[in-house]
């Protein structure tokens, strides 16, 4: 993503070179400029007021003990006012190395990791075969396409519900494990088991955006860098690591980032699948959410401490990811 | 064109034979991109079999709901002598199908109007102009896709209390642009980062403003990036369920998702007409999708596969 805004910077500055007379160039920066803002005002503002403002009553929240109990609502013409109180850093505290912390969090913490690389590492290397499968010439590739995108296609939860109902004791799955005479796991009530299956109905819906995204990277490497690698008398394995692998650099490293976001974050289908009660599958963002709205009384601060370590270990990943980045494209060049 | 890209490739497959007697045979010149029998047919069963796991669920949810009987998915081996349509006209006349059906498509629609066109001008704006705070804006952009949920879902509550928001669909329709925004302003961004600026730069010398560059050029011309964005925010917020069941206080106003959970309680293990919901509910969805999915692998990675 770094590399798109080195990318736009250097296009701005060729657009600015091309101007005549210094007046004309300030007077031309200052409407551009006003233009820009303008443009960009609408998102601003709504990211403004819906993000910015809300995140920071979350880190306030934090700081206090709130709960569904003593924060202020309006009990018909009574207007009861907040009472919770500031409270520093005892949320984080408590949170963190708290009694029962391992249960409350790294145990979730350790899981939500797990899940993460697990998922996004089947998302990228599936959806990288089945996009050089379709990559090639081969007859019926659009139905091919067509079908395999369905898993994006159809609206999450209508899919989260089809695979609860196959998982289901008796369901398909089980049906045809049963006729095999392997093992029928209960995938929705083992712990072990629940976790399998929510990795396999998020890989399940996840590949189909990484495939179409790596296939637009596979169709723009340009077909002469395989003739050259072929002339010059390289392997299949040699042109996909020298030549498809690099190639795809530049999309990669977006999907696989915004792959680990959204995995990190995916609430919808541990929500949908096992509801509240399987407290073993929960992830981060799924357990902070029932902290603060699956049960009474509502931890309003507990959840959202929940929600600002999230976000921190997420925006100091990409920080990470982000530096190297930047240094192995140095290197490449 | 195409001829002159063929003739080299047969050049170098004869050129590879030349260089390897050895392994030169007489059978048939094989073109470079034709693999050979095998890998096809490997390639084909590879490809057939995930084609089936990536239908199975769908197909599977369709078959349930065609079986009358609540408990039939405990049997879905009885379902096929007695398959009726029964469940959909069930759904279909004796819910509140269609009134959710219609706030979903209002709710859907307006995020799919408001969000492309803001993300759109802000996309449009990172993508040709330099300004002071472009790269906090980026990073911003970046960073409010980290947003877990929980966070946000409490403060927001409040301030759409405060501002009078809560159960309406203005107030869902800018949740969801301010949680689809940001991604569709990146995607537009790079899609417009494949387009020349000579075409700006030709609309501004024949008069037009920035904006109107922007509007009666540039917006035309990344119709498939635009196509993929309408389809994500429309996707998201037909299908979104958290939020519209935190924001959305009357039943009267409910969407689908929310609908479809009421649903749960409602008719407890109904099961049948919860099939039947989710296919009714997929149909529509499915059908924008394949009218985008054309522009999908160009307005998905074009601005990124470009850099």
């Amino acid at each position: 993503m770094t590399v798109a805004v080195q990318g736009t910077a250097g296009r701005g500055g060729r657009d600015r070179g091309s101007r005549p007379g210094p007046v004309q160039r300030l007077k031309l920066s200052y409407s551009k400029h006003w233009y820009a803002y303008a443009m960009a005002a609408p998102v601003v503002i709504v990211l403004g007021l819906l993000v910015a403002y809300p995140l920071g009553r979350g880190i306030y929240l934090t700081l206090t003990d709130a709960t569904s109990l003593n924060v202020g609502h309006t009990v018909g013409v009574n207007h009861i006012p907040d009472s919770f109180k500031f409270v520093g850093l005892h949320n984080y505290q408590d949170v963190l190395f708290g009694p029962g912390s391992y249960d409350r969090f790294w145990s979730h913490f350790i899981w939500t990791i797990v899940w993460t690389v697990v998922c996004v590492a089947l998302h990228y290397s599936l959806g990288l075969g089945l996009a050089m499968l379709l990559n090639q010439k081969l007859r019926g590739r659009t139905a091919y396409r067509m079908m395999l995108i369905v898993p994006w296609a159809v609206p999450t939860f209508v899919t989260v519900f089809s695979w609860r109902l196959m998982l289901a004791d008796g369901g398909l799955v089980n049906t045809v494990l049963g006729s095999l005479h392997l093992g029928q796991p209960g995938w929705l009530a083992d712990p072990l088991a629940q976790k399998a299956a929510a990795i396999l109905v998020n890989t399940w819906c996840g590949v189909p955006f990484m495939m179409v995204s790596l296939l637009g990277g596979l169709q723009s490497i340009p077909a002469e860098l395989y003739e050259a690698a072929e002339m010059d008398g390289a392997s299949a394995w040699q042109r996909f690591r020298h030549v498809t692998l690099p190639g795809l650099r530049a999309v990669s490293s977006t999907v696989v980032l915004l792959g680990i976001i959204w995995t990190f974050n995916q609430f919808v289908i541990i929500f949908l699948l096992f509801g509240q009660n399987a407290p073993d599958v929960q992830i981060l963002v799924t357990w902070a959410y029932r902290l603060g709205f699956g049960q009474q009384p509502r931890d309003y601060a507990q959840s959202a401490s929940y929600g600002i370590i999230l976000l921190s270990i997420l925006i100091v990943f990409t920080a990470f990811y982000q530096r190297w980045l930047k240094r192995n494209d140095q290197a490449a060049i | 064109m195409s001829t002159t890209a063929d003739l080299p490739t047969q050049q170098t497959g004869t050129a590879t034979r030349a260089g390897r007697p050895s392994a030169a045979r007489p059978a048939r010149v094989r073109r470079r991109g034709q693999s050979s029998r095998t890998a096809t047919v490997l390639s084909h069963a590879v490809l057939t079999v995930a084609s089936l796991i990536a239908v199975l669920p769908v197909l599977y949810i369709f078959f349930i709901s065609l079986g009358p009987d609540k408990m039939d998915y405990l049997h879905p081996g009885q379902i096929l002598g007695k398959a009726t349509l029964a469940n959909f006209g069930k759904v279909l006349g004796r819910t509140d199908f269609l009134t959710w059906f219609l706030n979903s498509v209002l709710v859907a629609g307006g995020t799919c109007v408001i969000g492309v066109l803001i993300a759109a001008s802000t996309g449009y704006a990172v993508s040709r102009m330099r300004f002071p705070g472009l790269r906090p804006l980026m990073w911003s952009l970046l960073v409010t896709q980290m947003f877990p949920i929980a966070v946000l879902i409490v403060p927001m509550y409040y301030i759409m209390a405060n501002l009078g928001l809560l159960d309406s669909y203005g107030g869902l329709i800018l949740v969801y642009a301010s949680t689809v925004v940001p991604y569709c302003a990146w995607l537009l961004k790079g899609y417009f980062d494949t387009i020349p600026v000579e075409i700006d730069e030709a609309g501004r010398v024949d008069g037009l403003s920035p904006f109107g560059a922007f509007w009666r050029l540039i917006l035309p011309l990344a119709r498939p990036g635009l196509a993929v964005a309408a389809f994500y925010t429309f996707l998201t917020a037909w299908a979104e369920v958290p939020f519209a069941s935190t924001f959305l206080l009357s039943s009267d106003k409910y969407t689908l998702a929310v609908g479809l959970t009421t649903f749960v309680s409602q008719y407890e293990s109904q099961w049948n007409l919860m099939a039947a919901t989710s296919v009714l509910i997929a149909l529509p969805a499915s059908a924008f999708f394949y009218l985008v999915q054309k522009h999908l692998v160009t307005g998905l990675t074009a601005g990124a596969a470009k850099s």
